[in-house]
């Protein structure tokens, strides 16, 4: 087996299971299978037949311009013709099958292996955001077309329309939160990749350093080191609420929300405190 | 299994603050008083202090704090020194860049100067800051990881502050300092070029942004998860491999059909970090300079429909319609 790792003989033993207990729980390849597998290659497969069937009537081959749209709004919540918008109802039900059974596939693997949650909890909070998008606002706002077409070029239309529909998003607090969270991913990010880093790869003739050299690098640095388990707490949290947020300034936007978000920030200009 | 689930330190030990590997002759001693604070021991290190300021970190603590004040002294300036109009407006206030008309020259301080003086002294604190980085981890034997990811920053920093500026040949170019009129700044930029979503390197530095905080929930989460077996002594691992590192290999070759080792996540996580203002920096620079508009840019390259002429005369002026409107 050369997919094998030379210590994943002992590994690869059955238990685990969520569902379907030993039937599915073998390899094909480096992949686990699993029952979640299996409904996650069911998805898959029929999610991205539907992407070409739709690229296939769509006029284009352009990758860039393929678009698959969500029907027009004078549906409302109900179902659409395959060829007005059934085709993106369709696909959003593969992604979101595919999306949900790779949770639980994480999760399937994590307790194989003896690991904590952690791994599908995060995932899970990017699929809500998918969620919140084509699921949760549509349906607050009442129309399917409301979520966002399907593709490379046309979704960045999509999130550029709505964002001027509310005249300038950036004025969204939600979306000032999850911007910022974003950016501190990455800072955050950068940092702990270049301590490692740094620590594995010193200069020409200097032995390899520790976690106490990573420690005393950022107190002379900043005067703090948060240490190697606190950094990967603070890295999930972080980067989990940039997702979080992000669902939270969209959803807001529409349902609880109509006006420009500049407008928004009236109630701030007109507290009492300052008459 | 809760108590598995490793999310805050439940147990703390208290032993006396270490004051870390000791310092080669060319630096001058730690400074601050060393503590502990219970709270941040719950989620990570709870030691606080000491800290290293030395000379470059000292000047660069200097003229931070001078360009702060500067942008401070004038936003209050410009609600007549009225404190609580000041806190009012905080988020609305500016200190702008000179108006047009002045090119690259010097204007006079109330009409762009000090924003001239407080960048300045901005960029002098960040170079500083910078040079700091890499002394420091040259002072402790450590490669300079940490000073190149700096640098990426200060390229797109000096990218929208200085080089984009000088190549348009005006500091009206640049980024006010403020919070909604740098935002407003964002805003006004993408519509003048035709859209930045039309940017292939801002789409480029999208990717990275998503992507970096995509590997940093992967990452961080694949390590706490592996807690109960010490995955956390990322050094070591990567050095001798443990059934840590084993575990949380194959949970993403089991997963996905691949994974990355010990040291080589942090590779990944270093680039993506670093790629995501240094691809934004590129699109910044060429946006104005070398192209005027990203949708037509777009269009001729055919990732942007084209759309026949007469959609764009579909709809009549607005301007040429409302009464008086024309001109």
């Amino acid at each position: 087996m050369s997919s094998m790792l030379s210590f994943e003989p002992k590994y690869r033993v059955r238990g685990g299971t969520l569902v379907g207990g030993d039937l599915f729980d073998f390899w094909i390849g480096p992949f686990w299978v699993g029952f979640f597998g299996i409904t996650t290659a069911f998805f898959t497969f029929f999610g991205t037949a539907l992407i070409l069937y739709g690229a296939a009537i769509g006029g284009t081959w352009n990758p860039w311009l393929i678009n698959i749209a969500p029907p027009d709004l004078k549906y409302g919540l109900g179902l659409a013709p395959i060829r007005e918008g059934g085709l993106w109802q369709a696909i959003t039900v593969c992604a979101i099958g595919a999306f949900v059974s790779w949770i639980f596939r994480q999760a399937e693997i994590a307790r194989k292996l003896g690991m904590g949650y952690h791994i599908p909890v995060a995932y899970s909070v990017a699929v809500f955001a998918y969620i919140s998008l084509v699921v949760i606002r549509p349906v607050l706002m009442g129309a399917w077309g409301h979520g966002f077409p399907y593709g490379i070029f046309s979704h960045l239309d999509w999130v550029s329309n709505v964002g001027y529909q509310y005249l300038h998003f950036h004025y969204n607090p939600a979306h000032m939160i999850a911007v910022t969270f974003f950016f501190t991913t990455v800072l955050a990010l950068s940092l702990h990749g270049a301590l490692v880093l740094s620590a594995l790869n010193p200069p020409r003739g200097e032995t390899v350093k520790t976690s106490e050299h990573e420690n005393s690098f950022f107190r002379d640095f900043i005067g703090y080191s948060i240490g190697t388990l606190g950094i990967h707490r603070l890295g999930l949290f972080v980067a989990l609420n940039a997702g979080l947020w992000s669902a939270i300034c969209i959803i807001i936007s529409g349902p609880f929300w109509t006006r420009g978000w500049p407008e928004w920030w009236g109630w701030w200009l007109n507290l009492p405190i300052w008459r | 299994m809760a108590e598995y689930q490793n999310i805050f330190t439940r147990i703390q030990v208290v032993g006396p603050p270490y004051p870390g590997v000791p310092l080669g002759r060319e630096s001058v001693t730690r400074q601050g008083r060393t503590g502990h604070w219970h709270l941040l021991g719950r989620l990570g290190d709870a030691q606080v202090g000491p800290i290293y300021l030395g000379m470059t970190g000292l000047l660069s603590v200097i003229c931070g704090f001078i360009a702060f004040e500067i942008i401070g002294l004038v936003m209050l300036d410009s609600v007549n020194w009225d404190l609580r109009q000041f806190v009012r407006q905080l988020f609305w206030l500016a200190l702008e860049p000179p108006p047009p008309k002045y090119g690259l020259r010097f204007p006079p301080l109330n009409e762009g100067g000090w924003w001239i003086v407080a960048g300045f002294f901005l960029s002098l604190s960040v170079v500083l800051w910078w040079v700091r980085t890499y002394r420091r981890a040259r002072a402790l034997g450590m490669g300079t990881h940490v000073a190149w990811a700096f640098a990426a920053a200060l390229w797109l920093y000096f990218v929208c502050g200085f080089f984009r500026p000088l190549l348009m040949g005006s500091w009206s170019e640049a980024v006010p300092f403020g919070i909604f009129p740098h935002l407003d700044w964002t805003a006004a930029l993408s519509i003048r070029y035709g859209n930045l979503f039309y940017n292939p390197f801002h789409a480029l530095s999208i990717v990275f942004l998503y992507g970096a905080t995509l590997l940093f929930a992967m990452h961080g989460a694949t390590i706490l998860a592996l807690g109960r077996f010490g995955g956390e002594r990322e050094i070591e691992l990567a050095i001798d491999r443990g059934t840590a590192a084993e575990r949380g290999g194959l949970f993403w070759r089991w997963c996905m059909g691949f994974n990355a080792s010990f040291e080589s996540i942090h590779r990944w996580a270093w680039w993506f970090a670093v790629l995501c203002p240094l691809t934004g920096g590129i699109g910044i620079l060429l946006t104005g300079t070398v192209v005027d508009n990203w949708h037509q840019w777009a269009m001729q390259h055919a990732f942007a429909p084209s759309y026949p002429p007469e959609a764009f005369q579909a709809l009549p002026d607005p301007l040429t319609l409302a009464p008086g409107g024309a001109r």
